[in-house]
């Protein structure tokens, strides 16, 4: 989230797309009624189902699963077509104004620089146009026609209400009634506010639908304002903690980097990361990158990483390709993978085509799995009758189950969607041999370092000299590893202005990143967790919701990162001289000397506004961007393609462009290229999602969830009951090109037939949560059904839209 | 404010009144349920199954959200959800929790012929005291909105208590602090009422022209309250009364036929202690259920 959910609640307008809030956060949802009871919000929900959310809705948009981007297009053009824009914010805090290089193109569905024999994008083109300075040229009259808003302005023409209409199946009156809308909060006394989840981010242009999304609320000026920003809700409950931390296969703790396998060298490593600005007197923050990293390398290696090893740099993998688990699967498919540790994870049920899973998962020598739960995973070789059809005879693969402890069973820090780290402490001990996650890690870890130090092997100084340095090493508290993350002092700390003054003694705690050092005197885990644990103790266990200007600005509840900022941008928040544009709402403002308020103020604290400094600070720009850039697989500007498998066959843009009807851009194996189904086979356009009385595949073990949503069921309309010749509590059959299931249909006014290009298509809803160790009934695996392509940024699979065909079991 | 009092205000067939000195001083309380803040997660529910210590079973889906599928004596509110298309086109999910509305004048009460199985708490809490209950099922008949059922275990009947043991010691009913929306309040009728009534007018400025409160006077009104957006067709909502009204045979049992059936009554628990001591108690047959069964279905009119 760039904001947080208690201030959902000063919105005007929500946009609720791409998501499910009241059915997947009941709970954060309450600020999205208070926002309707106590600031008179509209609430508009826009899914290809009528939802738990679209129940509280003022005005309900059904949209064909996968163009997300034709509807957010279209509001961009009808944004700008009628100047619904907020002029000072977007030629001020914006790369609008912005001159793009002569030889940027985009053309038929494909961007300049695309390479049709080796399907590859040479990017050197998506880039602005540089003066000899090495800045960017600019024209702030907006006449230049390759100024990046009239770039957008013809990018977006195509994207009209008819094209909404009937690539969508968006009904144009309520599309229109979407765009006036929002175009309301063009106003600086007014706000929306937009809040999404997986059914922006499960497809195959997952990370441009979110792009656009927040392109929307910049032209409108409502990234940086209290009520407004964009908002990710995370749907587990420390998924966010999991992507701060770095748990990706290309990325380190506090979304630092891991090196390619080109950079071998240290110093360009650095310096490539190291963001020059792009204008005059920017910040772009990242020109702090080294001391993030060396501190993190400080605090892996501790003494061991030297200014002449290159802070352990050589310690470091430098990854050839991203090691998703899709790609895994692959490579355990193929062989390259053998052994497995599913640490919380459920694969088997969790990852698309588990036809795919299974046949991979078979190929293993061992598969390790730590879970409280007995998931399907760790009996994944076992046949269940059809709910899993396999020859245990045939499965060679060793399972190892390692009975693991909860997070109600530890004590620490879970991050919300708000970025709030929240301190919590253990209900209960695991029961019987269970342990916690920490002590099988730590374990683990000590075991191996244990067979280095004896029998030696290839390249072992990383694990032998990797900082422990735990009271018991066997069991790491949560307290320690926390206060680790936070980071330290090495040695005592001069202040920079008085060299005779030490700030920070050896061995305390750092008070913020702005204290992190690049020469090794510093140590610290998460650069962005910096001020989560400091001298003054535990911030994150902090539970003081007082909120003295009535906003919901709780800066003494928990702890957020960065710096314990509420409002990501809110120095947009504020006009040139540094007002707030909203006097009602204000998050900080220019006194004169300092930046000050209810916020911590995301930018230089005394920077005087003249000097011209913008308020995106991590950007070499100094501004939130239009243009991608480079920065994106698929172009700078967000494209529509199809889901890897459509109901259309043809980009509705593009309909002559055989190669333009998917994200080009894509990671496709050849494997999973052969798996998808033609819409002659399997007309139906499938999505699948989450149920508000289930958690993913835990809950599926326990009674009273069970009772109140009790068996496997797929959601279809009344039209296509009828076509299939079903009613409601009728069993049906429902396949895709990797398999079919069988469930009980219930049947709907909520999800409608809709036209696109003029033919019918069907929707059917697939909840997950149901697998063969279910309590009471069991179920199929949803992800039977699924498409094995991910999001060409993050690998993210297209679990929200793919082909099926619904018939009576 | 004590609302936690448990005075008994009313008793079932019992004829001498509690102690009443007391009663004027203690505020009515209620639960308002505003449909319009309402997203059917079913929080409610668990929390009400997990404070009451209620495990229905693991059934099955039949086609709808609704689940566990009815009131059961293990499940004491359940949500009912109904889709509806308004008259401009416009789909509706009207989602209503489901349980004891707690009657001012209570039909269950009035028709349970067991003395102390039903009583009424001064602030108007309708509560079932099972280990009075005899299992006759009058209750059932009585109850215009079909709520009380009768346990296959114990063959008594159970309820929604409003948490009455919640409440007696301060606390809001266990689904009011589990509604994660804020759509269930709990606490003086009065300021709810209060509340509703601004609740209507907002609702009103967002096109529910008919929108209003739901405290149906054909009962004396009760102290589970509903806002509902379409307050002029309550039926819209998976079958609420338009017109809940206490069974004119339970007003007529209450009424002239009282002396008679306490009359009648008297005679049958002689002739039960007659049997009793003559050869103990029967076993009732097959027909005896089936015509048992029959009346109660004849009281249902």
């Amino acid at each position: 989230m760039t904001n947080h959910w208690v201030d959902i609640k000063n919105a005007d307008v929500v946009l609720v797309m791409g998501g499910n809030a009241a059915e997947a956060h009941p709970c954060g949802f309450k600020w999205v009624i208070e926002a309707k009871q106590h600031n008179n919000a509209k609430l508009i929900v826009v899914d290809p189902r009528f939802t738990r959310t679209a129940a509280v809705a003022d005005l309900y948009v059904p949209i064909r699963s996968g163009t997300d981007i034709i509807f957010l297009g279209g509001v961009i053009k009808y944004l700008l077509d009628y100047d619904f824009i907020n002029h000072e914010y977007v030629k001020n805090y914006t790369d609008f104004t912005f001159i793009v290089r002569e030889d940027f193109n985009f053309a038929d569905g494909f961007y300049s620089g695309w390479d049709s024999d080796k399907n590859t994008y040479d990017k050197a083109s998506w880039d602005y146009e540089k003066g000899p300075d090495g800045f960017v040229k600019t024209d702030p009259t907006l006449k230049h026609p390759r100024c990046v808003g009239n770039l957008m302005k013809k990018h977006y023409a195509a994207y009209t209400p008819e094209m909404v209409e009937r690539a969508c199946g968006s009904p144009r009156d309520k599309f229109l009634q979407t765009c006036k809308l929002l175009a309301t909060c063009c106003a600086t006394d007014r706000v929306a506010t937009m809040l999404y989840a997986l059914g922006w981010c499960h497809h195959s242009v997952g990370t441009q639908n979110v792009r656009i999304g927040a392109m929307v609320q910049l032209l409108m000026g409502n990234i940086g304002a209290a009520g407004g920003g964009t908002q990710a809700l995370r749907g587990h409950s420390n998924v966010q903690g999991l992507t701060d931390l770095g748990l990706l296969s290309n990325q380190l703790p506090g979304y630092l980097t891991l090196p390619n396998d080109p950079e071998q060298d240290y110093g360009a490593f650095i310096e490539k990361r190291t963001r020059k600005p792009l204008r005059k007197n920017q910040m772009s923050y990242w020109q702090n990158y080294s001391k993030f990293h060396v501190s993190l390398m400080k605090s892996w290696w501790g003494a061991a990483a030297t200014a002449q090893n290159n802070w352990c740099y050589d310690y470091l993998p430098k990854h050839d390709k991203q090691y998703d688990v899709l790609q895994q699967m692959d490579m355990m498919f193929n062989g390259e993978m053998n052994g497995f540790i599913c640490q919380g994870f459920n694969p088997l049920a969790t990852v698309p085509d588990k036809a795919r899973t299974t046949e991979a998962l078979s190929k293993l020598k061992y598969l390790v799995v730590m879970d409280p739960l007995a998931v399907e995973t760790a009996e994944f070789w076992q046949s269940h009758g059809a709910y899993n059809d396999v020859d245990a005879s045939k499965i060679a693969t060793e399972v190892f189950r390692l009975p693991s402890g909860c997070f109600a069973e530890e004590d620490g820090a879970i991050v919300n969607s708000s970025r709030w780290l929240q301190w919590h402490w253990a209900g209960a001990k695991p029961p019987g041999e269970a342990r916690l996650d920490i002590e099988f890690m730590s374990e683990l870890f000590l075991h191996l370092r244990k067979l280095y130090q004896t029998e030696g092997g290839a390249y072992p100084d990383p694990i032998l000299n990797l900082s422990w340095p735990y009271a018991h090493a066997h069991e790491p508290t949560p307290e320690e590893i926390a206060k680790e993350y936070n980071g330290k002092a090495l040695v005592d700390l001069a202040d920079p202005k008085d060299p005779t003054k030490i700030v920070r003694k050896a061995g305390e705690q750092v008070a913020g990143f702005g204290e992190l050092k690049d020469d090794g005197s510093t140590a610290c885990g998460c650069w962005i967790y910096a001020g989560c644990w400091t001298e003054a103790g535990n911030a994150m266990a902090r539970r003081d919701n007082s909120d003295p200007t009535g906003i919901g600005q709780t800066r003494n509840w928990s702890w957020a990162w960065p710096a314990n900022r509420r409002i990501l941008y809110n120095r947009a928040s504020c006009d040139l001289a540094g007002k707030p544009f909203n006097q009602s709402r204000k998050l900080i403002e220019w006194n004169g000397k300092t930046w000050s308020g209810v916020d911590v103020p995301d930018f230089k604290a005394d920077e005087d506004p003249a000097n011209g400094m913008g308020p995106f600070i991590m950007q070499p720009e100094g501004v939130a961007r239009f243009f991608g850039g480079g920065s994106m697989a698929e172009g700078p500007f967000p494209v529509h393609y199809e889901p890897f498998e459509s109901p259309v066959g043809y980009n509705p843009l593009f309909p002559d462009k055989k190669d333009a009807v998917n994200n080009p851009a894509a990671r496709v194996f050849k494997r999973d290229r052969e798996s998808l189904g033609k819409k002659e086979e399997f007309p139906h356009v499938a999505t699948t999602y989450r149920l508000t009385e289930h958690f993913h595949y835990w809950t599926e073990h326990s009674h009273l969830n069970q009772v109140v949503q009790p068996q496997q069921f797929v959601e279809i309309g009344e039209g296509l009951a009828k076509e299939v010749g079903v009613k409601a509590g009728d069993w049906v059959k429902v396949s895709s090109n990797r398999g079919s299931i069988n469930a009980v249909a219930v049947v709907t006014k909520r999800i409608k037939v809709m036209q696109i290009e003029g033919k019918p298509v069907h929707h059917v809803g697939i909840p997950i949560h149901w697998g063969f160790k279910a309590l009471g009934k069991p179920g199929y695996i949803a992800n039977t059904l699924t498409v094995a392509i991910g999001d060409a940024n993050s690998q993210t699979p297209e679990f929200k839209s793919f082909l099926v065909k619904v018939e009576r079991a | 404010m004590p609302l936690q009092s448990l005075d008994i205000r009313r008793r079932s067939a019992t004829t001498i009144q509690p102690p009443a000195a007391r009663v004027e001083a203690i505020p009515e309380v209620a639960k308002l349920i505003d449909t319009t803040k309402c997203i059917g997660c079913k929080a409610c529910q668990v929390a009400c199954m997990e404070w009451n210590d209620l495990r229905d079973e693991i059934g099955i889906n039949a086609g709808v959200y609704d689940n566990p599928p009815d009131l059961s004596s293990q499940s004491w509110t359940v949500m009912r959800y109904a889709e509806y298309e308004n008259p401009k086109g416009d789909l509706e999910w009207l989602i209503r929790k489901d349980g004891c509305m707690h009657c001012d004048d209570p039909g269950c009460l009035k028709a349970c012929p067991s003395p102390g199985a039903i009583v009424q708490y001064a602030n108007g809490i309708v509560d079932f005291q099972e280990e009075n209950c005899i299992g006759c099922g009058y209750c059932i008949s009585g109850c215009p909105f079909d709520v009380p059922r009768i346990s296959k275990k114990d063959k008594k009947v159970y309820k929604c208590t409003l948490c009455s043991d919640r409440v007696a010691v301060g606390l809001e009913p266990a689904c009011v602090k589990a509604c994660p929306t804020g759509c269930i309040t709990f606490g003086r009728k009065d300021q709810l009422q209060h509340d509703a009534a601004e609740r209507v007018v907002e609702l009103k400025t967002r096109g529910f022209d008919q929108a209003g409160l739901y405290d149906p006077q054909g009962v004396g009104g009760t102290h589970v309250m509903y806002v509902l957006h379409h307050a002029d067709d309550p039926t819209l909502y998976s079958g609420l009364p338009k017109e809940p009204k206490i069974s004119p045979f339970v007003r007529l049992w209450k009424g002239a036929v009282k002396p008679l059936a306490l009359g009648a009554m008297a005679f049958v628990a002689l002739a039960g202690f007659l049997n009793m001591v003559r050869g103990g108690a029967s076993e009732t047959t097959a027909k005896d259920e089936e015509a048992a069964q029959r009346e109660k279905e004849k009281m249902h009119v």
